[in-house]
């Protein structure tokens, strides 16, 4: 978890200095609403405090980095709170959630105040965010876009700043490279085929920059507890999120669309791995010819 | 580095420099002996000896109750006290011989052959069986019902056991550097029974003293080479085993005989190098008795039917309190409660540990990292198993190969979340398996 954490510390200051104090401000509530939800809810159903596994950091600091900057701070800390209780601890707590707590926490309060969850007017930003942009027809600059100086949620902007804690968690062996390119691949074909622009590559590498994409398919597709164990199912799982995100990105009423396919893969992750079991050493498929035979 | 090596697996803390170096030393039992009729896998052997009768070393005081099954022979001369039941290394009680010692090691005449080669494969199989040989890595299967699959011919790799994967167990280490000419006249003799067969010594890569030894010596042998294997445990796995050396792949439904392999351990050949060659029963054998808490730890050639307490002491008896016991290394073997227990032919090994090196970590919960599936060197998920069993789910259990499992317990040794995956398994594999016997 301590990696999680310090692989988001680029996405996080990069978001601070992208967006101001203000971003601060909410990861320290949603951290905080994280922790303190966990800690209260233990106490009350007299279950051991499990605040110090560091999953409660990590929540937060995600949920946070999933909000635009001028969300107001109260809605901020009950997203917190809906994240731990309703979608973690109410579940069973670390381990048994089926739902990626930040990204449901997140869904959550997009769907309560749909207004405030998208806006994303500030002092620095008036515009539109990149992918709304495209969406109506506007060009955008893909450079900026690699950087990260847009419009969108904290953490979401840098493509750059998420690569770099991805990397990291990728060398020290925390994540696997099996949902994240399964997701991105998937999600570029899809584009290809049904994206309308064909094969532009502005086009494309600003739909991959853009929006959510990066830091859900990184930090959020590959928490563990909500993607399947199976190496098969991983795979699987990446490419259900591609296809989702295309969809939703391309026919929905939605520029964005990360947050929701990432939440409906996580409930497909149990059929999944039931269809996916690897076969066992030496195990071979049903006997086709004569081998073996007994 | 070219060795040989299969998928999965772990890199425990090896522990072997605390024996390694140190040659073997011959105990000569002392006390009471007790040889347990039950220590070979198949029926009990049946006693031929009985109350107050006296019996020289190297005298067969039990014969095999079977096909599957092995004779046993007394390791000391003396006077049988006893027939009874008496508690093992595993916990249960089992029906022993038990034989005052006399001190005086009284033995038998033992026929050894001169030529080796003139004799017929039947007699060598009769030999092997007479002799009591079983597989002496710890499974205890007779070797002589191994010795004789459905078609020989089809047999073509005699694969012996050299990688000692597990930690802190150095004794195979120590007979190949002290008599690796038994081992490779063991493998020559069981070369003998199979016409399109080659022997391979499979030695993991971390005893490169060994390799060169053997490589040496097998220079001018055509049918019998010297593989490296990648340091990796379990790489003496017998599946793994099989894999690295032939790239056949076997599953519990197989036996290695299926792939055409014939896996046999390091004391299990020289085992079968004594008894055709010199006449000598299974009698004896070298364990390796080591971990922290043991005063001088070593290698003993002991007598079988020897007390565990017999064996500590030669060791020069607790530097400190051991906290945990083991008989078997540290991944697969069992923690024992006392060492009043007699050793039989599957001893390998005791590893004393104090408390330091036993973790005591409460579980935490499981958040499917994944590093089990990693480490499973059967491609099966273990913590989705572990919660199968611990809920009973025999139908689920199966579906996601749960029988595969070889117990190796690589999947505990990497759970970040310390839990105890492979004890789930094995005792939820051990219910399947009853359930499935009484249908």
């Amino acid at each position: 978890m301590l990696y999680v954490v310090i692989a988001l510390l680029p996405t996080s200051l990069f978001g601070i200095y992208n967006f101001g104090f203000k971003a601060l401000v909410l990861m320290l509530a949603t951290i905080a609403s994280c922790v303190a939800s966990e800690w209260v809810y233990n106490k009350i159903i007299h279950k051991e405090d499990t605040v110090r596994d560091l999953s409660a950091v990590v929540t937060g600091l995600l949920l946070a980095l999933n909000l635009p900057v001028t969300l107001p701070v109260w809605e901020a800390v009950l997203g917190g709170v809906f994240a731990i209780v309703v979608v973690k601890c109410l579940f069973g707590g670390l381990g048994q959630n089926f739902m990626n707590p930040a990204l449901g926490a997140r869904c959550f309060l997009l769907i309560a105040f749909a207004a405030d969850m998208t806006n994303f007017v500030t002092d620095t930003y008036t515009g539109a965010t990149p992918l709304a942009a495209m969406r109506n027809g506007e060009a955008v600059n893909t450079m900026q876009l690699l950087i990260g100086k847009t419009a969108g949620t904290i953490g979401e902007t840098s493509a750059v700043a998420v690569l770099i804690g991805a990397i990291f968690l990728i060398l020290m062996g925390v994540i696997e490279l099996r949902i994240p390119a399964a997701y991105l691949g998937s999600f570029v074909v899809f584009m290809l085929l049904f994206g309308g622009h064909g094969f532009d590559g502005n086009y494309l590498t600003a739909q991959l920059c853009g929006g959510g994409l990066m830091l859900g398919a990184f930090f959020m597709a590959t928490d563990y507890v909500t993607s399947p164990i199976t190496p098969m199912g991983q795979i699987v799982f990446g490419i259900c999120c591609g296809v989702l995100t295309g969809l939703f990105r391309t026919c929905g009423a939605n520029a964005e669309g990360v947050s929701f396919a990432i939440i409906l893969s996580n409930l497909l992750v149990p059929m999944i791995e039931k269809c996916t079991v690897p076969r066992a050493f030496g195990v071979v498929k049903e006997p086709k010819t004569q081998e073996g035979g007994k | 580095m070219g060795s040989k090596t299969f998928k999965g697996g772990v890199h425990p803390f090896e522990g072997k420099e605390l024996a390694k170096d140190q040659p073997i030393v011959q105990v000569l039992p002392k006390g009471d002996m007790v040889y347990p009729l039950s220590q070979h896998i198949g029926a009990p052997a049946s006693p031929v000896v009985a109350k107050g009768d006296m019996v020289l070393k190297g005298q067969k005081i039990a014969e095999a109750g079977g096909f599957v099954s092995s004779p046993i022979y007394a390791s000391v001369s003396g006077t049988v006290k006893a027939i009874e039941p008496r508690r093992v290394a595993t916990g249960d009680m089992v029906n022993s011989i038990v034989i005052e010692n006399d001190g005086k090691f009284t033995e038998v005449n033992y026929t050894s052959v001169e030529d080796v080669t003139a004799l017929s494969k039947e007699e060598i199989i009769g030999k092997v069986k007479e002799a009591g040989v079983v597989g002496m890595g710890g499974a205890g299967f007779p070797t002589h019902v191994k010795l004789s699959p459905k078609e020989p011919d089809k047999i073509e790799y005699i694969i012996a056991n050299c990688a000692e994967c597990e930690p802190y167990l150095t004794a195979d280490y120590r007979r190949m550097m002290e008599n690796p000419e038994e081992l490779i006249g063991g493998m020559k003799i069981i070369l003998q029974l199979f016409d399109n067969a080659k022997g391979v010594l499979g030695i993991e890569d971390n005893k490169p003293d060994c390799i060169e030894k053997l490589q040496e010596m097998v220079k001018d042998e055509p049918r019998i080479e010297v593989c490296a294997l990648q340091t990796k445990y379990p790489q003496g796995g017998e599946r793994q085993l099989i894999y690295a050396v032939t790239g056949r792949a076997i599953n519990s439904k197989m036996l290695p005989a299926d792939a055409g392999c014939i896996v046999d351990n390091v004391e299990t050949i020289i085992a079968v190098y004594n008894a055709v060659k010199n006449g000598i029963p299974v009698m004896q054998r070298i364990a390796t008795i080591t971990g922290d808490a043991i005063a001088n730890p070593g290698n003993f050639m002991y007598s079988m039917g020897t007390n565990y307490t017999e064996l500590v002491e030669a060791a020069g008896g607790f530097r400190t309190q051991p906290e945990k016991m083991i008989s078997g290394g540290p991944m697969m073997g069992f923690s024992m409660f006392g060492l009043d227990i007699p050793t039989t032919k599957t001893t390998s090994s005791l590893l004393c540990l104090t408390k330091d090196e036993v973790a005591e970590i409460a579980p935490s919960a499981c958040i499917n990292c994944g590093r089990c599936v990693e480490a499973c060197p059967e491609q099966l998920i273990p913590s989705r198993l572990a919660k199968m069993g611990d809920r009973g789910l025999s139908e689920e259990f199966e579906k996601w190969y749960g029988l595969e499992c070889i117990e190796c317990g690589s999947c505990s040794f990497v759970c970040p979340a310390r839990r105890q995956l492979a004890q789930s398994i094995k005792t939820m594999k051990k219910q399947v398996l009853a359930a499935k016997r009484k249908k």
